[in-house]
């Protein structure tokens, strides 16, 4: 397996020092850290850190900015960070109104936030934690506290980085999150596996004819293996279990992100998009934005997830405050220009 | 056992995951991740490096609680707050140890698993690292030994077949839940790391004739 890395034990900590240097005019890093701060981060505001495995670019480094993030902390390959680089994190960007951590519900960076917090409650840096669990593939949904947080991450860490920026308390902060996690869904599939860098095969294996139907972004196995399919098939059972999932009806408003995993062109995603907006128009359901891009990969993973975020007025409020970052901008360009 | 001989002990333990990193690579692939050896070697290095670092120890607390701060902050991910906490998690809060016998080393270890149990929410038959603990634990109790070295060989034995046990179990935790009944037949990699950690305290046990 090609990759462009060096010879190194620490393909982490070079990826991060690129990251870096390309935007060291926004972020300044934490010392000894895979870990950096927004310069002009929120000032006397609740403060948002989100943070997680590396491997998945640009999520979540990329989602530190202007009415995003104010710090991310980034792991090894597919691993949480550690609770200390999470708490010296916290630490780094609090101001006295408490700090949200917002990150995918798995059980590693369950554990490490939940002792980064810990280290954080000693100093009385007061804290709240939002677990995103949007990947309707991953459990069932009695049990939605066990399904991975996938593309998704991107509507969540949007909404509570606009509603620190609209100055709430942090328990006002944490409602509206949640909200906007409780309003989500999303499903995927893999048309090929990705390689984690320096590994000598890939996360799993699939042939050349074959998709894996809702597997996760660590190559986690999904719930059915099939044959290759046409665009419009494939979108067709995502779009029919969000919809049965979230119980959408004609009039619902939602916002949509077509999320490439690593290695799969726009040129698909739009086909995927054209696909979705004929299924979307034929039930009336009313698409407020749309989204097309790759936020949140599995290195080289070909394949896409569909996720919908309903919203009500409160959400698209939220939605719509500005917002900037390398990688992610909203609210700049508007219907009115 | 005396607070340098504890040491040696523990690095024995690291050298044996070390030693290992391939072969939990092998074991993890199969149902895993895949990371699990390299995760383990990278903890268990930084962990080593630590104690070295330190010119010397007081106390048996100070051994654990580096190795395991070393670990929790070197590797990430859940390996990293589980394996911290098996150093960790029995030392926290506890009166200085100068000499270590058999059944303070069973108390550290109790404390280190029902830390662990709270922390990871899994327990016996869930096909995690605390399938190959608990049975270790319960033997070092049941053997209620003051010889260090007797309670450890049965607690390593035990370990052993606490991780042919996980190969009849569905995994309720990590990658492998995915797989249900795909999982049956391969052990966890978790709680094969730990037989070996049990082991290689063992066998350093064994072969310094210390401990008793």
């Amino acid at each position: 397996m090609k990759k462009i890395i060096n010879k190194t034990e620490n393909p982490v900590g070079e990826m991060f020092d690129g990251f870096m240097a390309a935007f060291k005019k926004y972020y300044e890093p934490l010392p000894g850290m895979t870990a950096f701060t927004y310069k002009n981060r929120r000032k006397g505001k609740v403060s948002l850190v989100i943070g997680g495995g590396s491997g998945h670019e640009p999520m979540f480094s990329g989602f530190v900015g202007r009415g995003l993030a104010d710090a991310a902390v980034c792991g090894n390959i597919f691993a949480s960070p550690n609770p200390n680089s999470i708490y010296e994190t916290a630490k780094a960007v609090e101001e006295g109104k408490g700090t949200l951590f917002v990150y995918g519900c798995y059980a590693g960076d369950n554990m490490n936030f939940d002792m980064g917090e810990e280290l954080c409650e000693f100093e009385n840096i007061r804290t709240a934690h939002v677990r995103i669990w949007d990947d309707l593939a991953s459990a069932p949904k009695e049990r939605r506290e066990l399904r991975r947080g996938i593309a998704g991450d991107v509507f969540v860490i949007k909404i509570a980085g606009a509603a620190c920026d609209a100055g709430y308390d942090l328990d006002e902060v944490v409602r509206i999150t949640e909200k906007a996690r409780d309003s989500l869904n999303s499903v995927g599939l893999a048309i090929s596996p990705g390689t984690s860098p320096g590994a000598d095969s890939p996360m799993f294996e699939l042939g050349e004819d074959e998709i894996e139907y809702g597997m996760g972004i660590h190559g986690e196995p999904g719930i059915e293996r099939t044959k290759m399919q046409p665009a419009d098939v494939l979108v067709k059972r995502m779009y029919s279990e969000l919809k049965k999932e979230m119980d959408l009806q004609a009039g619902q408003e939602i916002a949509v992100l077509i999320n490439g995993l690593g290695s799969t062109t726009l040129f698909e995603l739009y086909t995927v998009c054209y696909n979705l907006e004929k299924l979307l128009l034929g039930d009336e359901i009313k698409v407020y934005d749309t989204d097309v891009n790759s936020y949140c990969t599995s290195q080289d993973m070909g394949g896409f997830s569909i996720s919908f975020l309903k919203l009500d007025d409160e959400l698209k409020q939220y939605l719509d405050m500005p917002c900037a970052s390398p990688y992610y901008t909203k609210g700049v360009m508007t219907d009115e220009g | 056992m005396r607070v340098d001989e504890t040491l040696k002990m523990v690095i024995a333990a690291c050298d044996a995951i070390i030693a290992s990193e391939s072969y939990l690579t092998e074991v993890d692939q199969k149902i895993g991740d895949g990371d699990h050896g390299t995760g383990m070697a990278l903890g268990m290095r930084a962990a080593k490096e630590a104690l070295f670092m330190k010119e010397s120890f007081e106390t048996v607390n100070e051994i654990f609680k580096t190795a395991g701060m070393t670990m929790l902050n070197s590797m990430g991910g859940a390996s990293g707050v589980i394996f911290g906490s098996f150093f960790l998690g029995g030392v926290r809060g506890k009166e200085a140890i100068t000499e270590l016998d058999g059944k303070t080393f069973l108390h550290i270890m109790e404390e280190s698993l029902d830390a662990i149990k709270k922390r990871g929410g899994a327990g016996v038959g869930d096909k995690t690292m605390v399938d190959a603990l608990e049975p270790a634990v319960l033997a070092m109790k049941e053997k209620d030994s003051d010889c260090i070295s007797e309670m450890m060989e049965t607690a390593a034995r035990a370990a052993a077949e606490g991780v042919e046990a996980t190969k009849r179990q569905i995994a309720k935790f990590g990658r492998a839940r995915y797989l249900g009944e795909r999982a049956l037949g391969y052990q966890d990699a978790g709680a094969t790391s730990v037989a070996i950690l049990f082991q290689a305290m063992s066998d350093y046990l064994k072969e310094q004739k210390t401990g008793c």
